[in-house]
Formats: structure tokens, C-alpha cells, sequence
């Protein structure tokens, strides 16, 4: 065993953390969280979602599918993201892929934490999938490509460790394909809903990919800035090159997200489509107006999209600003995403009596608490990573 | 010509139209719904679309045998309940669930005066069922000789995808199951041991809820939705899940 970490954990070389006292407070903190999180997890599991979640039967997916979602969006795009240098060769992106790589794992086990708790009856997975699998089921591809994907990202990761980087290449490859139809398959989840049309449509599969590689883009940036800032690293010029070629990816990406925003937006008020009208309307002067203009459009494309022009993708704390704002924009784009879509209730438009005109929906404790013991666990395995990774440094190859 | 002209226009009939003119259409997928101004405008739309708008199946043609239907008799309920409470007891259905309901409708009619409509619904049964299509591990599908939706609550892992994915609101999670819970026709209840109607259709004083099989002509439901010129409605029909809960007003 011994032997078999020794290969994989750098002894030597890299960037050797500072051990202090805040290191450790930083990891105890977290490792709180996350038991925290963990036992409310169980608690609800056991007691019932009913009287623990703030999820009903109109809106049976809360906050805990957005977080989820969330996390393997952010994965997803590191995956693509680390895939750009070592996969495809693009030289200048070498410097953040191993980072990228070691988090896209940390990201999805997050997620996958998460999502452990929404589902009423996770340990009937395994047994389930196998004897009741249904290729129509967007959710089965998506637990199964994402079960691979996780896999295929490990062994290329260790495998980087090992400098095998002719296999890590090919299960880079792979991560990055099955990550990719993951991917699209989460957003077919909605998308294939003819019963709300706020998701049904080919757009959602189309957005979640371009999001992901947005996401990426951001993610990198605030993982790379915090590990260097936080240990007092200082950047060499290739990695000061990679930030700035990924920033620029990212803007280019928040560009594409915002045109397709518009057209969403537009779509759905223009000839106001029964079901999508008010969903759209939630959004733009609704219940969710703040959630929209100040989060998703401010935080997450006009803010960050400003900032990395205006310093052409060059000056470090400009660029973790930016990423800062676009990893809580991006936040509230899966929250609204994965609620608004399910508020417009099903006999609406039929001039019923005693019917809500708009559904509601309100995190509970509960649910809170596993969230943010899923972020928590999150950052436990970056801060980690860094340590026994040493900075995560790519040696020329 | 403006599309609101084109609505008021009158439908000139399809005998004109030649054989050799409809299959041409035909083959590019599209149906002749009508033909107006001696043939200078033709009304074509996809034919998925006119099979799917077929809400009640050809005679012979029904998928399942029996093929169990519902047929609500929506003007005649006066809201008594009686078939929920029966339900309830039936299939011990929890207090913060249901599987079946009544809505209400309310709207104002010439004179001031307002009209009320009272409107059960449940599981429609669909024959296209978006809830059986997103299950993961198919806890949930659609029986073959019966077409009932049925839910096999061991193998159900909570994902809760199909509650999202139900058009009609008719699925919840129910706590003591570890499962989904829905209306299953009183199958396990009741038909399964030899039964012959649901327990909401035998509690309904108002005779709003007919149950039976759709296959067998001589059938209460088939004569309702065979009987010439009545008019037979489903719930959201544009979402294409096809039900098997008709609505009539006779
Ligand atoms: S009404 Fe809903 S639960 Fe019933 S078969 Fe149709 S989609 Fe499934
Ligand atoms: S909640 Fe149960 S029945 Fe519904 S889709 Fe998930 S596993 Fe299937
Ligand atoms: S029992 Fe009959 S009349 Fe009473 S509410 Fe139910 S369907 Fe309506």
C-alpha cells in the first residue's frame, strides 16, 4: 500500500505547502461542515423528506438537485477544460491541467455526496440499475456515464502522478467523452419533459455543455488563485499564460451564454407559450427577478465578462474576482434553472378555483445543511489535494 | 390574407381533394386536414399529430385486453368526496397524499350568474407514459395486459423523476413505502382479487365515474365514447401522454 501511494503522492519537487495553524483550522472547519451535513443527510433519510425537506409533490426537486447539478456542471467543465492541454495539446493549458483534473474528481464526489441525500433510496441504486435498467431513462445514462466518468478521471489522474502520460492521455480521452454524453444526458433530463415547458426542448443539453465549459473556465481560476495566494506560491509565467488563455476561453463561453439567454428569454415571452410564458415572467419580474438579474446575469456572465476584457485576462486578483462572482452567478443559474422550471403547476391556465397561479418552494434546514456540508467536503479535498500534490506543478513533457 | 381570415374561412371538405394529391402528402409525413377556397389553400399538419390527436383508439385496435378505462361524467359531480374517502381506505393512502381529486372550476356565465364545474382527476393510465419512460430502474411501467401504470415499491429508488415528469400531478412519495405511490385502478386492491370496479367508480353517488373495459364493445365505457356526436375531451392533451381517463358531459 505503502509502495503503491509512494508512486502516486510526489515526495519531492513542486510547490510544498505552508503548514500553519490555519491550514488546520481550515480542514477541522470543514470536516465539521461536512459531518454536519452528513448527519442532517442521514436524519432526513431517516425521518422522511416530507417532514425535513422543503420539497413537495408539485415541486419535488429542491435545492439539493441544484447543488448537485452545480457540482457536476463545474466537474464536467474542468474535465473539459484539463483536456484541452493534455488531450488536445494545446501547449499553453499544460500548466492548470492536473489541478483541473484532481478537482473535477473532488467536484463530482461532492455532487455525488449530495445527490445521496435527495434520493429517498440511494442503496437501492446499485442493485436497481443493474436489474432495472431502462435505456429511455435520461437519469439511468446519466448515473451510469457519470459511475464511468468518475472512473476513467481517477486512472488518469494517478496516472499523471506516475508521469504515464500516454495512458492518462487515453483515459483523459475517455473521462472527457463519457463526462461530455453525461452531460448532455442531465440536460435531456429536463429537456425531455413535455410536461414543463419551461426545460422541454433540445436547448438544455445544448446550454449544460456550453455552461460546463464556462464553468470550468471559472472554476480553474478560483481554485489556482486561492492555492497560490493561500501558500504564498508565486506563479511562474507559463501558468500566469495559462490563466489568462483560460480566461479568455471563459469569456468567450459567457458570451455564448448570454446570447443564449436572450433568446431563451425572448423565446418565452414572445406570443407568451402557455406554461413557459410564466415561468420566463418569474424570472424576469417575478418572484426570482432578484435571483436573475442580480445573480445570474450580474455574478455570473456581465460582471465576470467585463472584468477579464477589461485586464485582457492579465492581472491575477482582477481574474479571482471575476471567477469569484461567476462561481456564485453560476450558483444561482442552477438553482433558478432546476426551480423555476418546476413552479408552474400542472392544471394552470384552466381557470380552477382555490389553484395556485405559481408554485413555491423554500429550502429547508435540512436541506441548507447538506448543501453546504457538500461545498464543505468540496473545499476539504482541494485543500488537501494541494498539500499532498504539491500545488499540483506539470513537468515538461 | 391574414391567419385570423384564414380561421373564419369555411372548410370545403376533402372529397375534392385526389386520391393521387393526399398520397403525395402523405409521403412527406403530412395529413390533409382541409381544403379551403376550391383547393388555393390547404390545411396540412404532421401525421404523428392527427394519430396522436385521436385521443379515443380505433375499434380493434386497443393495445390491451382488458383495456381498462375511466370515463368521468365531469358536470354530473357535486363535489361530495365520497370518492376520495373511499380511496383512501382502500389503498391507504396517507393524509398529506392523494391519488385521486376533485378541482374545481368556477366561471361567469350570461347573466352575471356563475357556473361551477367540479373536475376529478387521477391517474390517467397514459398509453404514452412520460412517468414509465424517465424511471431508472423501472419501479414504475406499464402493465401488458391491462395497460395499467403499476409501481413496484421495492425496486424504487426515490429519485422522484417520474413525479416530475407526470403531466397531470397524479404521482407522491409516500413515506411509508419508501416509495412512489399512485393510482394503480385499484389493481392490487381491489381487481386483483377478482373485483370488478374501482373503489372511487362504486362510492360515487352521482354515477360520475364509469369504469371498465374499453376492449369489450358492450362495455358502459365503450358505449360512452362510441355513442355519435358526443364530444370527448382529455387533460392536456398537448403533452402527448395519451390518457386513458376520458372525459364526457353526458
Ligand atoms: S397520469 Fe402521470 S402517473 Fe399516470 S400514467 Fe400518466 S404520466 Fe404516469
Ligand atoms: S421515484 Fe421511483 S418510480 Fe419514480 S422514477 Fe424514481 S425510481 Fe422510478
Ligand atoms: S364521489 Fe362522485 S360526485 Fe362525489 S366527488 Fe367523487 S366523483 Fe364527484
Amino acid at each position: 500500500m505503502n509502495k503503491l501511494l509512494a508512486g502516486v503522492l510526489p515526495q519531492e519537487g513542486g510547490l510544498e505547502a505552508s503548514v500553519s495553524g490555519k491550514y488546520t483550522a481550515a480542514i477541522g472547519l470543514c470536516g465539521l461542515l461536512t459531518l454536519v451535513g452528513v448527519a442532517a443527510g442521514i436524519h432526513s433519510l431517516y425521518a422522511g423528506h416530507e417532514h425535513t425537506f422543503g420539497v413537495s409533490r408539485e415541486v419535488p426537486w429542491g435545492v439539493l438537485i441544484a447543488a448537485y447539478v452545480f457540482f457536476v456542471v463545474t466537474s464536467t467543465g474542468l474535465c473539459i477544460v484539463s483536456s484541452i492541454g493534455h488531450v488536445f495539446g494545446f501547449k499553453n493549458f499544460n500548466p492548470i491541467a492536473k489541478r483541473a483534473v484532481f478537482m473535477s474528481i473532488a467536484t463530482i464526489v461532492a455532487g455525488f455526496l449530495v445527490i445521496a441525500f435527495e434520493i429517498e433510496n440511494s442503496w437501492r441504486m446499485p442493485v436497481g440499475n443493474v436489474i432495472g435498467a431502462n435505456a429511455t431513462s435520461n437519469i439511468w445514462w446519466m448515473g451510469t456515464l457519470y459511475g464511468a466518468y468518475l472512473f476513467f478521471m481517477l486512472i488518469e489522474f494517478v496516472m499523471l502522478q506516475k508521469n504515464d502520460h500516454k495512458t492518462a492521455t487515453a483515459f483523459g480521452l475517455a473521462g472527457l467523452l463519457t463526462g461530455v454524453a453525461a452531460h448532455s444526458n442531465l440536460g435531456a433530463v429536463f429537456g425531455l419533459l413535455n410536461a414543463r415547458e419551461f426545460w422541454h426542448g433540445p436547448y438544455m443539453p445544448i446550454y449544460f455543455i456550453t455552461s460546463a465549459a464556462m464553468s470550468g473556465c471559472v472554476a480553474i481560476i478560483f481554485f489556482t488563485y486561492i492555492a497560490y495566494r493561500a501558500n504564498n506560491w508565486k506563479m511562474s509565467s507559463e501558468m500566469e499564460k495559462a490563466m489568462e488563455g483560460v480566461a479568455k476561453v471563459g469569456a468567450l463561453m459567457m458570451a455564448v451564454i448570454i446570447f443564449f439567454t436572450c433568446w431563451k428569454m425572448i423565446s418565452g415571452i414572445s406570443g407568451h407559450p402557455p406554461g413557459k410564458y410564466e415561468a420566463i415572467m418569474t424570472l424576469l419580474s417575478g418572484k426570482y427577478a432578484l435571483n436573475f438579474w442580480g445573480g445570474e446575469v450580474m455574478l455570473g456572465m456581465v460582471i465576470p465578462f467585463v472584468i477579464i476584457l477589461a485586464v485582457r485576462g492579465k492581472s491575477m486578483p482582477m481574474l479571482f474576482a471575476a471567477s469569484l462572482a461567476g462561481m456564485i452567478g453560476i450558483y444561482f443559474m442552477r438553482y433558478d434553472l432546476v426551480i423555476v422550471g418546476q413552479l408552474v403547476p400542472h392544471y394552470h391556465g384552466m381557470g380552477l378555483v382555490d389553484y395556485p397561479e405559481l408554485l413555491s418552494y423554500t429550502p429547508s434546514l435540512h436541506e441548507n445543511l447538506v448543501v453546504v456540508g457538500g461545498v464543505a467536503f468540496c473545499v476539504m479535498l482541494f485543500l488537501m489535494g494541494e498539500k499532498l500534490f504539491r500545488g499540483h506543478v506539470a513537468e515538461d513533457h | 390574407m391574414r391567419i385570423n381570415d384564414l380561421e373564419k374561412l369555411e372548410n370545403e371538405g376533402l372529397e375534392r381533394l385526389t386520391s393521387l394529391e393526399r398520397r403525395r402528402f402523405l409521403q412527406l409525413g403530412l395529413a390533409v386536414t382541409g381544403v379551403y377556397l376550391g383547393g388555393t389553400i390547404l390545411s396540412l399538419t404532421p401525421v404523428a399529430e392527427v394519430q396522436a390527436a385521436e385521443l379515443v383508439p380505433e375499434v380493434g385496435q386497443y393495445p390491451y385486453s382488458p383495456h381498462y378505462a375511466m370515463v368521468i361524467r365531469e358536470k354530473f359531480c357535486i363535489d361530495c368526496e365520497r370518492c376520495m374517502e373511499a380511496c383512501v381506505k382502500t389503498n391507504d393512502v396517507p393524509v398529506y397524499g392523494f391519488r385521486t381529486t376533485i378541482l374545481e372550476r368556477r366561471r361567469t356565465v350570461a347573466g352575471g350568474a356563475h357556473e361551477t364545474i367540479f373536475m376529478p382527476v387521477l391517474c390517467n393510465q397514459c398509453n404514452r407514459p412520460p412517468c414509465v419512460r424517465v424511471c431508472p430502474t423501472t419501479a414504475t411501467w406499464k402493465d401488458k395486459k391491462t395497460g395499467i401504470v403499476v409501481m413496484k415499491p421495492s425496486r424504487c429508488i426515490g429519485c422522484k423523476t417520474c413525479m416530475t415528469a407526470c403531466p397531470y400531478n397524479a404521482r407522491y412519495f409516500k413515506e411509508e413505502n419508501r416509495a412512489v405511490d399512485k393510482c394503480d385502478f385499484c389493481w392490487e386492491s381491489r381487481l386483483s382479487k377478482g373485483e370488478k370496479t374501482t373503489a372511487c367508480a362504486e362510492a360515487c353517488p352521482a354515477d360520475v365515474r364509469v369504469f371498465g373495459d374499453l376492449a369489450d364493445t358492450k362495455s358502459r365505457v365503450f358505449e360512452l365514447l362510441h355513442t355519435p356526436e358526443t364530444i370527448i375531451w382529455v387533460l392536456r392533451p398537448e403533452v402527448g401522454a395519451l390518457p386513458n381517463v376520458y372525459y364526457v358531459n353526458v
